[in-house]
């Protein structure tokens, strides 16, 4: 099968913040207006819009693909909206990749945007129908329980400490101090802040915890012809991935990501990448939890089994290390609007890969990224390989 | 270009703001009353529930067995035919030490999921519940914990006729 290359040629983005006055719609606006005058394109020049945005149930609105259509520039135009839990922030370029690869269109908007704020009193609880309505949600599960039961089978599997990965959460808040759109970036905090923060649900405190936030961000994707005669470093798409693994997540091993790994591998296959931790250059894995960074970059084949916590105290995941992660600030430094916060990623790889990152960039002139997502009931990876 | 970008779009609110009225904002509930039927194989877990029995499901194909059970095996998407019983004990797999609910009040005393690899079931092949009689400071991983059950004629076929798990004195490790 042949296969356009495809190239992402412009991008924008709005703060994150806990509680943004604008809505959905003009946050969408906002982000695609910016998107649009770094490669100097118009909305005549967008033939079909790819929209990410997470539950409905957040906003209380049904149909929310329709509701924030305007604000995504989607009128007239061939138009779908995306959804994989948490994976739909990098599974949404994925899709404007298809449209663009298979010949069908030549130039995409990737529009990604969140809106957790409106939900009362927390947007956690929105969270509650995610679990099996007759198995599970009679005992009144909350979200923090399956993150803090993944990361302690993490911790027992590996004898991984509290203290290891914390140092997670230091490395991407102290990162996003150097990102304008940051909602908890902190040049000063320590591993003590994170172990003494308030305890949710042992093992998560809250600074293990990415923040609820308001966001959004969008893209312009464009087959190579088109690519070239916009701007002389359009950052190419070398390789996609997405896989799932059964939703009864109880029935399988919870200190591996294993979909993490299949989609990886089919990333690395399509990008012709056969030494993953001598070709990626930069890691913007997800990391809505502090352990999530490690447990996806041994999933990402970047660490070996239970030896990601490592790197981090060697220095190596340092945006000045050998495989710098999360120089963005992540999740846990940028803030967490869902689906806006998994295309922030592949926005930062835009941004470090053209030498663009300013504060954030990574030294060395980094070739090749990779984007990573997850999602849905923990069950769902999402993989993109960015080179130039 | 961020480097290039300095004011970017996107205003902060408080509560605060939104208190002293600063922001309009309206509120406004939904109401959603759902009738879930439960299916075939999750209506037999629950039926066997209100037996006091937990109830699995085998692939011959496979040879998984799987709690709860399912009609179709996920892994070869052969149907999944054979009910099997299973013991109401089994090991911590995970747990956590849960102080905040579900819509985020704070709670003094932990709640205690836990994922419990369920005797009679495959190798990490747990349903998630609830621990009790125990102090939270002493749970550990792989400990062996029993089901308890609610008196029979209180049992509805619910996953909460158990109430929780409770640690298996005679088959501690």
């Amino acid at each position: 099968m042949s296969k356009r290359k495809v190239a992402v040629v412009g991008a924008g983005m709005t703060r994150f913040v806990r509680r943004a006055q604008e809505t959905g719609k003009e946050l969408s606006w906002q982000a695609v207006r910016m998107a649009l005058e770094s490669c100097e394109m118009t909305m005549d020049d967008i033939e079909a819009v790819c929209l990410g945005t997470a539950p409905d149930a957040f906003d209380g609105v049904h149909m929310k693909g329709e509701y924030l259509s305007d604000g995504a520039g989607a009128w007239r135009k061939p138009y779908m909206r995306s959804y994989v839990g948490g994976g739909t922030g990098v599974f949404v370029p994925i899709q404007a990749w298809y449209h663009i690869a298979s010949g069908l269109f030549d130039v995409c908007l990737v529009v990604a945007e969140e809106k957790m704020s409106s939900f009362y009193p927390h947007a956690q609880a929105a969270f509650l129908t995610i679990f099996d309505h007759t198995t599970e949600r009679p005992l009144k599960p909350n979200l923090l329980w399956i993150f803090a039961l993944e990361m302690n089978r993490y911790m027992h599997t590996y004898g991984i400490s509290k203290a290891d990965i914390a140092q997670v959460a230091v490395k991407n808040k102290r990162n996003a101090a150097d990102h304008p759109c940051a909602l908890l970036g902190d040049k000063n905090i320590t591993v003590e802040d994170v172990l003494n923060s308030e305890l949710l649900a042992w093992p998560v405190n809250r600074l293990d915890v990415s923040p609820v936030s308001d966001g959004a961000v969008a893209l312009v994707l464009a087959a190579e012809h088109v690519a070239k005669r916009i701007t002389d470093k359009p950052v190419w798409i070398e390789g996609v991935g997405w896989s799932l693994d059964t939703a009864h997540w109880t029935n399988r091993d919870l200190a591996y990501p294993r979909y993490v790994e299949y989609a990886a591998r089919m990333a690395y296959e399509m990008a012709g990448i056969k030494e993953p931790r001598k070709e990626i250059h930069i890691v913007e894995p997800y990391d809505p939890f502090d352990y999530k960074e490690l447990h996806h970059l041994e999933g990402l084949l970047l660490a070996d089994r239970g030896q990601a916590p490592q790197l981090v105290a060697d220095g190596v995941t340092l945006r000045d290390g050998d495989m710098p992660v999360c120089p963005s600030g992540g999740l846990l430094g940028v803030g967490n609007p869902i689906a806006a916060a998994g295309l922030m990623k592949i926005a930062e790889l835009f941004w470090q890969l053209r030498g663009e990152a300013g504060a954030r960039q990574v030294p060395g002139q980094p070739k090749r990224g990779l984007a990573q997502a997850w999602g849905d009931l923990m069950q769902v990876g999402t993989v993109v390989i960015m080179g130039r | 270009m961020t480097s290039n970008i300095k004011n970017f779009p996107g205003t902060s609110l408080s509560e605060q703001d939104i208190v002293d009225g600063k922001v309009f904002s309206l509120h406004d509930s939904m109401r959603a009353d759902f009738g879930w039927d439960t299916g075939v194989a999750v209506g037999r877990y629950l039926a066997a529930l209100k037996e006091g029995v937990i109830l699995g499901a085998r692939c011959r194909h496979c040879r998984k067995t799987v709690v709860p059970p399912r009609q179709v095996c996920e892994w070869c998407y052969r149907p999944m035919s054979d009910y099997v019983p299973l013991q109401d004990t089994g090991i911590v797999n995970t747990f956590s030490l849960c102080y905040v609910t579900w819509d985020v009040q704070r709670i003094k005393e932990p709640e205690i999921p836990a994922v419990i690899e369920i005797d009679g079931a495959s190798p990490l092949h747990g349903i998630l519940h609830k621990l009790g009689e125990i102090n939270p400071q002493e749970v550990r991983i792989g400990m062996r914990v029993k089901a308890v059950w609610k008196p029979t004629a209180e049992r509805i076929g619910a996953i909460t006729d158990i109430l929780y798990f409770r640690p298996n004195l005679e088959k501690q490790p």
